[in-house]
C-alpha cells in the first residue's frame, strides 16, 4: 500500500467516523438518559451515568399500559398485514393469471393509491370511520392501512406471479384443480419471498404509524406505541430520564427486528419506498 | 386405468370449457375484496375530500352550508399555509443539496462489501427504520436548552442556554437538521444497491487507461447509476410533502406557527378545530401537488417500469 493510498484509507475512516457519531449520539444520550437522574442528564448528557439506575428502566418494563401499547400495535400490525397479503396476492392472482373485459382497467384502479399520500384523505376517514362506529377500536387503523397498502401489494405480487412457470398450473388443471385452490395450494406457497418483503414493509409502515391511530383512536386502552409514548411524554414532561426509558424500550425490539430481517427490510424499504 | 385414459383423451375439451367456468367464478370470489376494501378506504374517501371541500361543516350531521371555493380562498390567503409551502419547499431543497450529495459521498466511500463497511452501512441506515415520532423525541431531548442535551452543553461551555425549538428562525433549521439525520441512511441504500450493479471490469478498464479515482466517479460511476439517483429524488420529494410525524414532538407546529408542514397544517387547522371542509380542502391540495409531482416526473424523468 502506497502512502497516499495510507493517508486517503485513515481520512476516509476519519469521516466516516464524524458521521457515524453525528448519527450515534443522540441515540446513545437517549440510551444514557434512562440510567440518570435529571440533574446528571443537564450537566453531562453524554457520559456514563455516574450510577446506573435501573428504576426509570424497571418502572416502565413493569407498566402493565406500556404492554399494552406494544401488544395494540403488535395486533393491529399483524392483522394489517395479514389482510393486505391476503386480499392483495387473491387481486393479483386475478390480474395474472385471468384475462378478462377490463382486468386492465381495475388493475391500473388499484394502482391509484400509489399516487398520493395517506393524509389527503385522512379527514373523510375519520368521518366514514366514525359514521360506522369503528371509532376507538382496532378495525379503525387495521382497514384503512391494510386499504392503502394494496395497490404496492398488487402491484408487486402480479409481477412475481406472472413469473412463475405456466406449465406448473397447466398440470395442476388437467388434473383437476382449479384456479382458487391452485391459488392457495401452489401460487401462495411459491411465492414466499414476495410475500414477507411486502409483509415486512406493510409491519414496518403499521407499526411506526402516527397520524392514523392519532386521529381515530381516543381511549388509552386502544393506544399503539407511538400514542402512549406521548402521552407519556406528556406526563412527564420534565423528567426526560423517564421518557428516554421509554423510547429506548421502544426502539430496542425495532433494532432487533431490523437486524433479524435485514433483507427483506432493505429490499421492502429500497424497493417498496414509492409510498414514501 | 381406464377412467385415467378416458380423462386424458376428454382433456382439451374440458379444459377449454373449465377454463371459461372456473376462471369468472375464480375472479368473482378472488377480486372483489381488494375492490371493496380500497374503494371503501381509499377511493371514496379521496371522492369525499373533494365534496366536503365545496362545505363549511363542521362534521356533524351533514355538510348543508355550500360556501363554494371560499375554502381554497381562504387557505389561498393564509399566511400559515405560505410557511407551511415554504417549509416543504426547504425541505426539498436541503434534500437535494445536502442530504442527497452526502448520502452518494458515503455510498461511494462503503459500497464494497467489507465487514468495516457492513457495519458503517448499518449504522447509517438505523435512524431510517425508528419510527418518526421516536426519532423526534429524541431530537427535542438533544434541543431542550432547559433539561436536554443542549442545555448541557451549555452548561459545561459556560455559556448561556439556547432554545432552538423556539427560536422563530432557527426552529426549522432544527426540523432540517432531524430529516436529514433521518433520511440520509435511506438515500444511501438505494445508492449502494446501485453502485454494486455496476460492472467491475468497466472501472478496471477506466483505471488501466489511467483515469484518476476522481473521474472514474465522475465519468463512470454517476452515469451509472443515474437512474437510482432520480428515483431517489422523487422520494425525497414525496416525502417532503407527507412531513407529519417529526413535527408534532419536535416543535408541534411552533413557535407562532412557523414550522407547520401541509400535513400539520391539514391536522392543526382542519381536524383539531373539526373544520373539516377546510381541512379537506388542503387535503384536495395536497392531493394535485402529489399527483402532479409524480406525472411530472413519470413524464420527464422516469424510463417504464420504474415507477
Amino acid at each position: 500500500m502506497t502512502r497516499g493510498h495510507l493517508i486517503r484509507n485513515i481520512l476516509r475512516v476519519a469521516f466516516l467516523c464524524i458521521v457515524a457519531s453525528f448519527v450515534l449520539a443522540p441515540m446513545l444520550a437517549t440510551v444514557l438518559g434512562g440510567f440518570k437522574t435529571n440533574a446528571e442528564i443537564r450537566t453531562s448528557a453524554f457520559a456514563l451515568p455516574e450510577s446506573w439506575n435501573w428504576e426509570f428502566y424497571g418502572s416502565i418494563a413493569t407498566d402493565p399500559m406500556f404492554w399494552r401499547y406494544l401488544g395494540n400495535s403488535l395486533l393491529i400490525s399483524i392483522s394489517a398485514v395479514a389482510l393486505t397479503l391476503i386480499v392483495g396476492a387473491a387481486a393479483a392472482y386475478v390480474f395474472a393469471q385471468i384475462r378478462f373485459f377490463g382486468s386492465r382497467m381495475l388493475f391500473s384502479y388499484l394502482l391509484l393509491g400509489l399516487m398520493f399520500p395517506f393524509a389527503t384523505a385522512i379527514l373523510p376517514l375519520f368521518i366514514k370511520v366514525r359514521d360506522v362506529g369503528l371509532l376507538d377500536t382496532y378495525w379503525a387503523v387495521i382497514l384503512p392501512q391494510a386499504a392503502f397498502s394494496l395497490s404496492l401489494a398488487i402491484l408487486l405480487f402480479r409481477t412475481f406471479f406472472e413469473q412463475l412457470p405456466k406449465e406448473l398450473f397447466e398440470a395442476a388443471y388437467i388434473d383437476g384443480c382449479g384456479y382458487v385452490r391452485f391459488f392457495w395450494r401452489f401460487t401462495l406457497p411459491l411465492s414466499a419471498p414476495i410475500l414477507a418483503t411486502v409483509g415486512v414493509f406493510v409491519f414496518v409502515q403499521s407499526w411506526n404509524n402516527f397520524l392514523l391511530p392519532l386521529v381515530v383512536l381516543n381511549s388509552r386502552e386502544v393506544f399503539t406505541w407511538p400514542l402512549g409514548m406521548m402521552q407519556f411524554r406528556g406526563e412527564y414532561v420534565t423528567e426526560w430520564n423517564r421518557t428516554l426509558a421509554f423510547v429506548t424500550l421502544t426502539i430496542v425490539p425495532a433494532i432487533v427486528f431490523f437486524l433479524a430481517a435485514q433483507k427483506y427490510i432493505v429490499a421492502g424499504l429500497t424497493g417498496g419506498a414509492v409510498k414514501g | 386405468m381406464a377412467t385415467a385414459e378416458t380423462r386424458r383423451l376428454t382433456a382439451p375439451d374440458r379444459l377449454r370449457r373449465s377454463l371459461s367456468n372456473g376462471r369468472v367464478s375464480a375472479a368473482l370470489i378472488l377480486l372483489p375484496p381488494a375492490l371493496i376494501l380500497f374503494t371503501l378506504f381509499v377511493m371514496l374517501p379521496l371522492g369525499e375530500s373533494v365534496w366536503y371541500s365545496f362545505f363549511s361543516w363542521n362534521g356533524y350531521g351533514t355538510p348543508t352550508d355550500y360556501v363554494g371555493l371560499e375554502n381554497y380562498q381562504r387557505i389561498a390567503g393564509h399566511s400559515v399555509f405560505h410557511t407551511a409551502v415554504g417549509n416543504t419547499l426547504k425541505i426539498v431543497a436541503i434534500s437535494i443539496l445536502l442530504q442527497m450529495p452526502l448520502a452518494l459521498l458515503l455510498a461511494l466511500l462503503i459500497y464494497r462489501k467489507t465487514p468495516t463497511n457492513a457495519v458503517f452501512r448499518l449504522i447509517f441506515f438505523v435512524p431510517y427504520i425508528l419510527a418518526e415520532v421516536a426519532a423526534g423525541l429524541i431530537w427535542s431531548f438533544v434541543f431542550d436548552g432547559n433539561y436536554g442535551v443542549t442545555a448541557s452543553i451549555a452548561q459545561s461551555l459556560g455559556t448561556e442556554s439556547f432554545f432552538i425549538l423556539a427560536d422563530r428562525d432557527w426552529a426549522f433549521v432544527a426540523v432540517m437538521t432531524v430529516i436529514v439525520w433521518k433520511y440520509f441512511g435511506f438515500h444511501m441504500m438505494i445508492y449502494i444497491a446501485a453502485l454494486q450493479s455496476v460492472p467491475e471490469d468497466l472501472i478496471e478498464a477506466a483505471r488501466i487507461e489511467g483515469a484518476k479515482r476522481r473521474q472514474i466517479v465522475r465519468y463512470v460511476q454517476i452515469p451509472h447509476i443515474k437512474p437510482a439517483i432520480i428515483v431517489s429524488a422523487f422520494f425525497a420529494i414525496i416525502g417532503a410533502l407527507q412531513v407529519f410525524d417529526i413535527i408534532i414532538p419536535l416543535t408541534n407546529g411552533g413557535p407562532s406557527n412557523q414550522t407547520h408542514t401541509i400535513v400539520t397544517y391539514l391536522y392543526t387547522f382542519g381536524l383539531t378545530r373539526l373544520n373539516i371542509g377546510f381541512g379537506s380542502a388542503v387535503g384536495v391540495i395536497l392531493f394535485i401537488a402529489a399527483i402532479t409531482v409524480a406525472v411530472f416526473y413519470q413524464r420527464f424523468f422516469m424510463q417504464r417500469g420504474q415507477a
